[in-house]
């Protein structure tokens, strides 16, 4: 019997816009407020969960067709990347280097690679979350 | 460099033995092999006339030399006089093994590689100065003579023999090693000329008696005295050209040389001359009275070996003695170092032979029973012929050269109640009467080997294969000896000059300085002394014993099995160390994870609170505290409930959701304690790890989901309230006693002008110590990709199984 959750449905497709943004937020705060990639990939999963919970495994995959396993591999690739990169010129591993720039559309925004290496963190977080909770929900 | 090579041309040649096998099949391996020991013979006979004036060669070889460890060939009179043994009996036994094991069906290849890594191995035991290669080549010996007993490894005796043979001899070889390094410690050289020379130094050394008594162990366990000698009968599962050459003329002289090698070194102790005699005397009575017991030829052999070594041990223990008396040069005792090189040679020579006649009676009549033998004598003359003078030898019967070392034997041991050393006034009449005792038992044995073999009635029905006279190849190796024996008794003095003299300079270097010294001469007829009326008394005693030997043998199954040393060791293999050591494991590897938690929980408590109180560590300050508010006040309270309603739920599901709550509680404090970052992820984390222990819950099977509380124990109570105890204390006393200033004030100053950043827990995660950070996620991911394969492995090895089905 299929119960037809109209306004579970509703609300989960109008809600995972808003704790993905804040996940996006929270992320991008980190450096400076309270978050980062870690708390940020959690959240971002959580949205996820909840469109999980509204409709089925088979819809979310469809809709967001991510191999997370996939995700886990490209975030420890990216943090151990940009971890590596200043050993190209010259400095100790994990040498973090940022400036200020004038991007347009932003203005002056500060570019930190402390942030791709959060980037890192945050795709391994939404992966490894993601991998759990469909694995074990596919689980008979 | 080539006297360095010498030591290892066997190994060498070992290698292009199996070659030679595969591509040469219709020739014996063994031709190919002779060549080796007979190359050596002639290579080292070119030292003799340097030698017996008293010279030594040395030749080195650095191996290791950081460590001060090297190859060295040290050829003085004692180790030329083995070199030469070793080398010239291999010759005989490759002579006579080419008959003795069939082209065909034997694994010859095998058979000649163990050999030669012994010949090698041994030759490299006696040369070697230096005590790590002599270890070195020691533990060689065993592990090649373990090949050789199990060289039919399809037979379960021979494995067991080998096995037992090398537990004993490596377990002694263990503790020589011991016994080696205590010495290079005490003298700081591993060379055993240097130590020699620093002798009395040593002695009063407090460590001098430990290495004493482990390089005897060592010495003791391989030359098969009482109560090692047990491995020696069992070894006898060996072919027979090993028995005689490893089990009568090598191997288990290896022991002798190694006591005579370091005479000059512990001879100053007393406990090294009543060990090495007592023991010695002791092996030579039991080796004689048990020998009479066997009824396989080679076990009875076995036995006699193990008696004759004793009796070169004792001699050697009785020649210590001279270091203690001034000018001992001029008395009786000068004798026993000199008989005990005199009848090590003349033991090589007739027990060689022995064996080998012992061999060819198996091969010819298929079984080496005793009991079904006899009768032999007209259909193998040879064989009788060369048997019967190395019984009369090994009886001590003139004309064999047995009879001129037994004579020397018999003074030597007389000469021990002349002096009243070490107490030996009490003592010492008992040795004479010991030697003596065993010397009739010798006698005994000895006719009881060639008489019920070669005379009395023929069974030919009860022998496997009808008798008849070995081949001449395998003659020549026992006719060769024999004749040695018959000639050495005609002309002892040149053996002496040649071989026993320089060796005696080696042994006593403190007495003599050159062989010339050594003013002992040999002669057969010397007198009417007191020796000579002991061996007519042993003759004639002997051979009553002997013709009365049907009525009092029975004598010896009345013994009781329980009792022997075998049992012991049989029960120290199989019980003590199997089944006791096994049931001891088991006693504590329970296989309960509950169990080993335990042990852990209280191991900790019991070392970290122990330390605490040693170390008077404990210390309680109030110093620098913050002050309680009332959130912390309810929050802990909050806290304790949850963990207590955690403890003593009644139902699984309360417990999850109570432990939730501790942990929200947790991400309170967090947030009072201003850390918003660890509130965030606290929260979330304990959202998904409770939500993971439901599903958990929820999977529980059926039958066993029974509501129950934990059952109260008092030990695990105990254990929880003592680590619980021991985390407050520590953490306590590291807190009231701060040493050094926190370093976070850095973070603070830096965490803008630096790391360009304004959040100080993420500046720090990402940039001061992403490099935890990076590992963290990468266990992240591992845990992740394990959930992924336990799951889906599981499940597709679930499919495989239906689709079989």
């Amino acid at each position: 019997m299929k119960v037809n959750n109209v306004i579970l449905q509703f609300t989960a497709k109008i809600v995972f816009f808003i704790i993905f943004f804040f996940a996006i937020h929270i992320f991008f705060a980190g450096h400076y407020t309270p978050g980062g990639g870690f708390v940020g990939g959690l959240v971002t999963a959580s949205a996820i969960v909840l469109l999980i919970i509204a409709f089925d495994l088979n819809t979310v995959q469809r809709l967001l067709p991510i191999n997370y396993v996939y995700l886990v591999a490209i975030g420890l690739i990216l943090a151990l990347g940009t971890a590596a990169i200043s050993m190209f010129v010259d400095q100790p591993f994990f040498t973090h280097f940022f400036d200020y720039f004038y991007l347009p559309l932003f203005g002056k925004t500060s570019l930190h690679t402390a942030a791709l290496f959060d980037l890192g963190v945050y795709l391994v977080v939404v992966g490894v979350t993601m991998t759990i909770i469909q694995t074990i929900g596919d689980d008979e | 460099m080539l006297q360095i090579l010498c030591l290892f041309i066997p190994i060498i040649a070992a290698f292009f033995m199996p070659f030679l096998f595969k591509k040469i099949r219709n020739v014996h391996t063994g031709w190919f092999v002779l060549i080796v020991p007979l190359f050596l013979v002639v290579y080292y006979s070119t030292f003799i006339p340097a030698v017996s004036k008293g010279e030594t060669v040395i030749e080195q070889l650095s191996w290791i030399p950081s460590l001060g460890i090297s190859f060295v060939s040290y050829i003085d009179g004692l180790s030329l006089l083995f070199s030469l043994l070793i080398s010239g009996i291999g010759a005989l036994v490759v002579l006579y093994s080419i008959f003795y094991l069939n082209r065909k069906k034997e694994q010859l290849h095998n058979f000649y590689i163990y050999l030669l890594i012994f010949m090698s191995a041994m030759l490299g035991v006696v040369q070697s100065d230096n005590m790590i290669t002599l270890y070195f080549f020691w533990e060689l010996t065993s592990i090649s003579s373990f090949l050789l007993i199990g060289y039919w490894f399809n037979r379960d005796k021979s494995r067991f023999g080998a096995l037992k043979s090398m537990m004993i001899t490596v377990a002694g070889g263990m503790l020589m090693l011991g016994g080696f390094v205590l010495l290079s410690l005490m003298g700081g050289t591993f060379s055993i000329r240097a130590l020699i020379e620093q002798a009395p130094q040593l002695a009063t050394n407090d460590l001098f008696i430990v290495a004493l008594v482990l390089i005897l162990l060592g010495a003791f366990t391989k030359s098969a005295q009482f109560p090692f000698y047990i491995w020696l009968p069992d070894a006898m599962e060996a072919p027979t050209p090993v028995s005689a050459y490893l089990h009568s003329a090598t191997m288990v002289k290896a022991g002798i040389y190694l006591v005579a090698r370091f005479t000059p070194i512990f001879a100053l102790s007393e406990v090294w001359v009543w060990l090495v005699a007592g023991i010695g005397l002791l092996t030579l009575f039991w080796g004689s009275f048990f020998a009479l017991k066997q009824t396989d030829l080679k076990g009875i052999l076995a036995f006699s070996t193990v008696s004759q070594l004793g009796l070169i041990m004792s001699l050697l223990g009785v020649s210590a003695i001279a270091y203690h008396i001034d000018g001992a040069e001029d008395t009786v005792f000068k004798y026993a170092a000199f008989a005990a090189i005199f009848h090590l040679i003349n033991h090589a020579t007739f027990k060689g032979s022995l064996f080998m006649i012992a061999g060819i009676v198996d091969h010819e009549t298929g079984t080496r029973d005793i009991r079904k033998l006899g009768g032999l004598m007209s259909l193998m003359p040879v064989s009788f012929t060369v048997a019967l003078i190395g019984s009369f030898s090994m009886a001590g019967l003139p004309p064999f050269n047995g009879f001129l070392s037994k004579e020397m034997f018999l003074t030597a041991m007389l000469s021990v109640t002349e002096f009243d050393l070490f107490n030996f006034s009490t003592w010492g009449p008992l040795f004479p009467i010991i030697a003596w005792v065993a010397s009739v038992f010798t006698f005994i044995y000895s006719f009881y080997f060639v008489f019920k073999t070669f005379t009395g009635k023929l069974n030919v029905d009860q022998l496997p294969t009808k008798p008849h006279e070995a081949p001449i190849g395998m003659l020549i190796s026992p006719v060769l000896l024999a004749g040695l024996v018959v000639t050495i008794f005609f002309i002892p003095n040149i053996v002496t000059d040649t071989f026993v003299k320089p060796a005696v300079v080696a042994i006593q270097p403190f007495l003599y300085s050159s062989p010339y010294d050594v003013n002992i001469h040999v002669s057969a007829w010397h007198g009417p002394t007191t020796e000579l009326y002991m061996t007519i008394g042993i003759v004639v005693v002997g051979l009553l014993l002997f013709l009365t030997l049907s009525k009092w043998q029975k004598l010896y199954s009345a013994l009781p099995e329980r009792f022997t040393l075998n049992r012991l060791y049989d029960f120290t293999i199989n019980e003590l160390l199997g089944s006791w050591m096994t049931r001891f494991s088991k006693l504590y590897m329970t296989g309960s994870i509950r169990k080993y938690l335990a042990y852990m929980f209280t191991a900790i408590p019991v070392i970290v609170i122990g330390t605490l109180i040693v170390k008077n560590a404990f210390a309680f300050k109030f110093e620098g505290s913050s002050p309680i508010h009332l959130y912390e006040i309810i929050l802990i309270l909050v806290l304790v409930i949850g963990t207590i309603t955690t403890v003593f739920a009644r139902s699984r599901i309360t417990s999850i959701i109570a432990l939730g709550a501790v942990g929200y509680t947790v991400s309170l404090f967090f947030v009072i304690f201003n850390a918003p970052d660890l509130a965030l992820t606290q929260l979330v984390i304990e959202t998904i790890s409770v939500a993971l222990f439901l599903m958990a819950f929820y999977h529980l099977p059926k039958f066993s989901k029974v509501e129950e509380r934990t059952r109260f124990k008092f030990g695990r109570a105990f254990v929880s309230i003592a680590v619980g105890i021991m985390v407050t204390l520590v953490a306590l006393s590291s807190h009231s006693q701060k040493f050094i200033e926190s370093i976070s004030s850095y973070y603070k100053e830096t965490v803008y002008s630096e790391a360009g950043g304004g959040n100080i827990v993420n500046v720090i995660l990402v940039d001061y110590r992403g490099f935890d950070t990076l590992f963290e996620i990468a266990v992240l991911a591992i845990a992740g990709i394990s959930i992924f394969a336990m799951i889906k492995l599981r499940l597709s090895r679930k499919e495989k199984n239906y689709e079989s089905k």
